[in-house]
């Protein structure tokens, strides 16, 4: 396995990320001997509702992307249902400029085994799937062998530590789709269907995983849950802003010196993550745009970014925390041929259930390379602008608004980009034997 | 259709991490492990796979053609893929991926006349801050250049060459 990981910065908060460095971090071993299962044991004496009470305390808020507090997701599962109550993590990490997961996998594993454990005892299931990305392959042999070794000693399984609990977990390769990160898609793949999105409500907490009442949280979410045990709902909500709780994993790239993945307070000012942490942008450029959290959130102008980083300043700032995938862009950026290949992504991977989506994504690529190539009309620039808007909101899932947003903040706020470009002799010039799209005004 | 004897003791283990009557669960990671056993999602593996899964070949079918990791026809032995996603893009991962075309002589989701090597330009594979990346099958490789780009398929070609 490759080395993810660099030296600790000064401005990080190390929490989730203690074990990360430690000799031999994913080895039961090492973990028991860091307050592994330390969290999960004081769960074991606490009931239901005062678990699920802490974890609404601490302000947890969903780690994947939409940032929906994760108490509130748990207490909503129906504890006295007649069905089997499931665990579902999602493990699929593909929003692009993103990649936490990956890290906490490799690094502290049983530190997700553990969430899960105090996530089944607040909802009192017997049963739990990690959906994993196909392409992290060499992550799901690393899990099998985790889950393993967590069943020979007794942490997984029939009558865990004695306990009389019991829970079973195991991991669940995707196939490439990145549509399966969204959870109801999620959970058709997991059912052994095409990954398309399901009606919402009923959501998962009542109707999920096999059509039982279901917690699903991103990696890091569950990641998360033992130290709020351990230390306390109050202590985590302390180190971040009100509402925001505790740490997250920042995972930086673009133009910059250091790109990584940090663990930070919420609320860590998103310039100082830039210049502090990351090392400034690349080659003393100045700094032109950031996208906060992966390719969905609308981008900010340099000058937008001087904000705390958590949900609600983001939202403040017309943009989104998503899943801490912060892409830097400095001046040297060509913001046509950045949406130009986020549009290309979004009509790849729509799943074709809603048309606004399916036909939205496929014909604002079409414009946005013939824009790119310098072929574009004066018009096309208010007719990207519409499509994003007429597909905002018109779909089963957040596809169709991942894609429209960062369409609509470049478009409008690069727009003299676009014209340029328009205006530019600098035709594409077509590979041999190709033809550019004949689509002039 | 037989298979290794590791994928049928991981098919027979998976069988049992689903509920009741709800093996179909299974049937994405069989086929992908399956895949990686015979080299492609043969009409021949459709059959087989349904038949364990108790499926009509329709409900396998679908499924292959939703989900871009499952492939018809047989790869090169080195899947090549490159991402150029936005933080791959802004690091040089256009330019790699044209580099590797014309390395290789061939295109996106093409095959070396030799069978060594298959080519694919793909969406973000989770290596963000380490960009630009690619995979060879699932081996992740960082901050990948053009040169050591060559150095690697050099490496490749002499390790499969017969001496």
């Amino acid at each position: 396995m490759e080395d993810l990981l660099h030296a600790p910065h000064p401005l990080e908060t190390i929490l989730l990320s203690r074990r990360f460095r430690l000799e031999n971090s994913a080895s039961i071993d090492t973990f028991l001997a860091n307050e592994g299962f330390a969290g999960f044991r004081k769960a074991l004496a606490m009931s239901p509702d005062e678990i699920i009470n802490e974890v609404k305390s601490s302000n947890l808020r969903g780690r994947g992307g939409a940032g929906f507090p994760a108490g509130m997701k748990w207490g909503f599962v129906d504890r006295k249902s007649s069905k089997p109550r499931y665990v579902v993590v999602n493990a699929d990490e593909s929003e692009p400029g993103t990649c936490k997961d990956r890290v906490i996998l490799q690094y502290d594993p049983f530190r997700l085994i553990e969430g899960c454990l105090i996530a089944a005892r607040a909802i009192d299931s017997e049963r739990g799937w990690i959906y994993v990305r196909g392409e992290y392959r060499y992550l799901i042999e690393h899990l099998n062998q985790v889950l393993d070794t967590a069943y020979r000693r007794g942490w997984l399984g029939r009558n865990i530590q004695g306990t009389g609990m019991n829970f079973d977990l195991s991991t669940q390769s995707g196939a490439g789709a990145y549509e399966c990160g969204e959870e109801s898609a999620l959970l058709e793949s997991l059912e052994g269907k095409r990954g398309n999105p399901r009606l919402k409500p009923p959501f998962p907490a009542q109707v999920g995983a096999f059509q039982c009442p279901t917690v699903l949280n991103n990696v890091e979410t569950f990641a998360a849950v033992p130290d709020i045990m351990l230390r306390g709902g109050q202590y985590y909500a302390d180190l971040g802003t009100p509402k925001n709780g505790g740490t997250r994993l920042l995972c930086i790239s673009g133009h910059v010196n250091r790109p990584g993945v940090y663990e930070v307070r919420l609320g860590m000012n998103m310039l100082e993550a830039v210049n502090g942490l990351a090392g400034g942008v690349a080659g003393g450029r100045a700094l032109k745009a950031i996208v906060p959290g992966g390719s969905s959130c609308p981008v900010l102008k340099a000058g937008e970014c001087d904000i705390p980083m958590d949900y609600d300043s983001l939202a403040r700032a017309g943009s989104m925390l998503g899943s801490g995938g912060m892409v830097v862009l400095d001046e040297t950026a060509d913001m046509v041929k950045f949406l130009a290949r986020i549009m290309k992504f979004y009509a790849h991977e729509s799943c074709g259930w809603c048309i606004p989506c399916r036909e939205g994504t496929a014909w604002l690529k079409k414009i946005l390379s013939r824009l790119d190539e310098g072929i574009g009309a004066s018009s096309d620039i208010d007719t990207v602008d519409q499509l994003a808007v007429n597909m905002f909101g018109r779909t089963f899932c957040p596809l169709g608004d991942a894609a429209a947003m960062p369409t609509m903040a470049i478009v409008r706020k690069f727009r003299p980009e676009f014209e340029a470009k328009i205006r530019s002799t600098a035709v594409f010039v077509p590979a041999p034997g190709t033809r550019p799209l004949p689509m002039l005004e | 259709m037989t298979f290794s004897p590791q994928l049928e003791a991981r098919f027979a283990k998976m069988l049992g991490d689903y509920p009741p009557g709800r093996q179909k669960g299974a049937l994405i990671p069989m086929l992908i492990y399956a895949q990686d056993d015979v080299g492609s999602v043969s009409a021949e593996l459709v059959q087989e796979i349904a038949r364990r899964l108790n499926l009509r070949p329709i409900e396998v079918d679908e499924v292959v053609e939703f989900y871009s990791m499952l492939h018809r026809r047989p790869l090169g032995r080195h899947h090549i893929q490159i991402c150029t996603n936005i933080s791959c893009q802004l690091t040089g991962g256009d330019e790699l991926w044209r580099h590797a075309c014309r390395k290789l002589g061939i295109g996106h989701k093409q095959v070396t006349a030799d069978g060594l090597f298959s080519l694919e330009e793909v969406e973000c594979i989770g290596a963000c801050s380490w960009a630009p990346a690619i995979q060879d099958g699932y081996e992740f490789h960082h901050r990948m250049t053009p040169e050591k780009f060559d150095q690697f398929v050099d490496d490749l070609r002499r390790a499969a060459t017969p001496r």
